[in-house]
């Protein structure tokens, strides 16, 4: 298991968010994270990057305790966050976005850099030195993962990708997540989108107020109306 | 008076704007970085004036360097010698009382106010401090008096204003260049810009911070000692009575944009000294302080801030 969360109790001030939500991802595996609302997705991506610590539970990355440690050690381990909402800097232009994330890459081959991450994104080469505050909402989702990719992570957190995307955009959106999948990346990805998530996912978890209620394969969950009536938006 | 403005403090102006900008450039930065108002940055000023006054009339006079009178300019090479040197000190200074206090409260989840707060009492106790050691006359760098420079359209400025506008100049486009071309300086736009994010992205962000602090406290450092040498005088209240033109030129130019600050430090430099042709020059400090009250009533995010 490449992720292995255990038992994480959240809480934001007094308001306890999380109630020992618990779930593994092995190498090259899509999971997705499915739940309303208010459900806790958000909170266990957060938890998981060391933006929102847990309070009590464990989270091994690689076998490493990560649970403490600060978001951007986390970053540097191998694990990339595209947040759901301000998933880039505004003022800083297209290619800046990228250079602040570009890390040494772990292994030898493969590392990312500008020019991959263009050949990737075939629509952010020409807004090279537009400052992202002035993109699109589409164009700067692909921004956000572009950024994402440049620390070369091993795992991928995308919070709600498609959320306020056209249509078309998010047609766009799921051609690359699947091509990053099919170069091996380990991809978690919350969303209220059920058809985009099964679509892309090998594996769902389905979580309702902070505790996992429902945990198989994408097949199973389409499956299982009981499951997607209760716990999911339609 | 031949002109309605007279040109002579149009250029007077634009060299307080100068001092005013590096001022305001740093005390923006700081506040895009730390979000928080750095109430302590004029006393900064102050003590980097006070600490070259003590370079040049202690260490630098023993060993035999005390001459006054650089080519066209009233001060000697001393001061050139002392200033990186105050600049070093202050920004050590910064780095130290962020470890030990801002940091500390910055760890506790402490609010915007009682940061600033914080930072008001650093103001005061830097002040003390200035007044312990120096006392609270007038005093002035070793100086020779020097003819003005006579400028066409009969414009007479000191030959120091042209020291002071090229020095602020360097340190402006260096300011720059750091914040476009470098490593540290695009972290530290990020991380103004979204500190949650640029975390995310890798970056330590209370590195950042550390090198703000060097950033703004040297800035501050330089405007001080030409401030001192610019009015040829230090006062212990100098760099707090800067504290209006520098929060002036921060909010007009939007906060957190260093750009902004440059731009809105020259417009309030300007402003205050044309204003006096009209008015009484002691009231000069109101002209930035009613700058300050129409930008916040009109343009609360200032005249460059477009985005929200």
């Amino acid at each position: 298991m490449i992720l292995e969360v255990d038992d994480i109790h959240s809480y934001y001030g007094l308001s306890h968010v999380l109630f020992g939500i618990s779930l593994s991802i092995a190498e090259g595996e899509v999971v997705a994270l499915l739940g309303r609302n208010g459900a806790g997705k958000t909170t266990t991506l957060r938890g998981i990057m060391g933006l929102t610590p847990p309070s009590q539970g464990s989270i091994t990355f690689q076998g490493d305790e990560i649970q403490g440690k600060p978001p951007h050690a986390i970053a540097r381990m191998g694990v990339a966050l595209v947040p759901e909402d301000r998933r880039i800097f505004p003022d800083l232009t297209v290619r800046e976005n990228l250079a602040v994330a570009e890390r040494k890459p772990r292994v030898m081959a493969g590392g990312w850099s500008v020019a991959r991450v263009y050949d990737l994104f075939s629509g952010l080469e020409k807004l090279d030195g537009r400052k992202g505050g002035h993109l699109s909402g589409g164009e700067q989702q692909m921004l956000a993962i572009a950024r994402a990719l440049m620390g070369n992570p091993r795992l991928l957190l995308l919070d709600e990708p498609a959320e306020g995307l056209a249509p078309l955009v998010v047609r766009r959106l799921a051609e690359q997540v699947r091509m990053l999948k099919e170069e091996g990346m380990t991809i978690l990805v919350t969303e209220q989108n059920l058809k985009f998530a099964l679509e892309l996912s090998d594996r769902a978890y389905v979580i309702e107020k902070g505790q996992v209620r429902f945990e198989g394969t994408a097949e199973e969950l389409a499956k299982n109306e009981e499951v997607r009536g209760a716990y999911l938006a339609l | 008076m031949t002109s309605v403005v007279e040109l002579e403090l149009v250029v007077n102006g634009l060299v307080m704007g100068s001092i005013i900008a590096l001022g305001a450039m740093g005390l923006t930065l700081l506040y895009g970085n730390l979000k928080f108002a750095h109430i302590a940055h004029g006393d900064f000023m102050t003590i980097a004036a006070y600490l070259v006054l003590f370079i040049i009339s202690v260490p630098l006079s023993n060993i035999g360097l005390k001459a006054i009178g650089l080519g066209p300019f009233t001060f000697g090479y001393p001061l050139l010698v002392a200033l990186p040197f105050a600049v070093l000190i202050a920004a050590f200074a910064a780095v130290l009382l962020d470890l030990g206090v801002y940091r500390r409260l910055r760890n506790r989840g402490s609010g915007t106010v009682v940061m600033a707060m914080a930072s008001l009492g650093v103001a005061i106790a830097l002040r003390g401090l200035v007044q312990i050691i120096w006392g609270g006359d007038i005093q002035q760098y070793p100086r020779m008096s020097k003819l003005f420079f006579k400028l066409p359209m009969d414009v007479r400025i000191p030959p120091d204003a042209l020291f002071i506008a090229g020095i602020a100049l360097v340190v402006t486009i260096s300011l720059h260049l750091l914040l476009t071309k470098t490593k540290i300086g695009k972290a530290m736009r990020a991380t103004a810009d979204n500190v949650d994010l640029a975390r995310v992205t890798g970056i330590n962000t209370e590195i950042v911070i550390l090198w703000t602090w060097v950033i703004g406290a040297g800035l501050a450092a330089v405007a001080g000692v030409l401030l001192a040498v610019f009015q040829a005088q230090l006062l212990p209240i100098m760099g707090w009575k800067f504290l209006i033109p520098l929060f002036s030129a921060v909010i007009l130019g939007g906060i957190g944009n260093p750009y902004g600050a440059f731009w809105g430090a020259m417009i309030v430099g300007v402003s205050a000294e044309v204003a006096t042709q009209w008015i009484n020059p002691s009231y000069k400090p109101a002209i930035a302080f009613a700058i300050l009250i129409v930008v916040l009533l009109l343009r609360p995010r200032g005249i460059f801030g477009v985005r929200d």
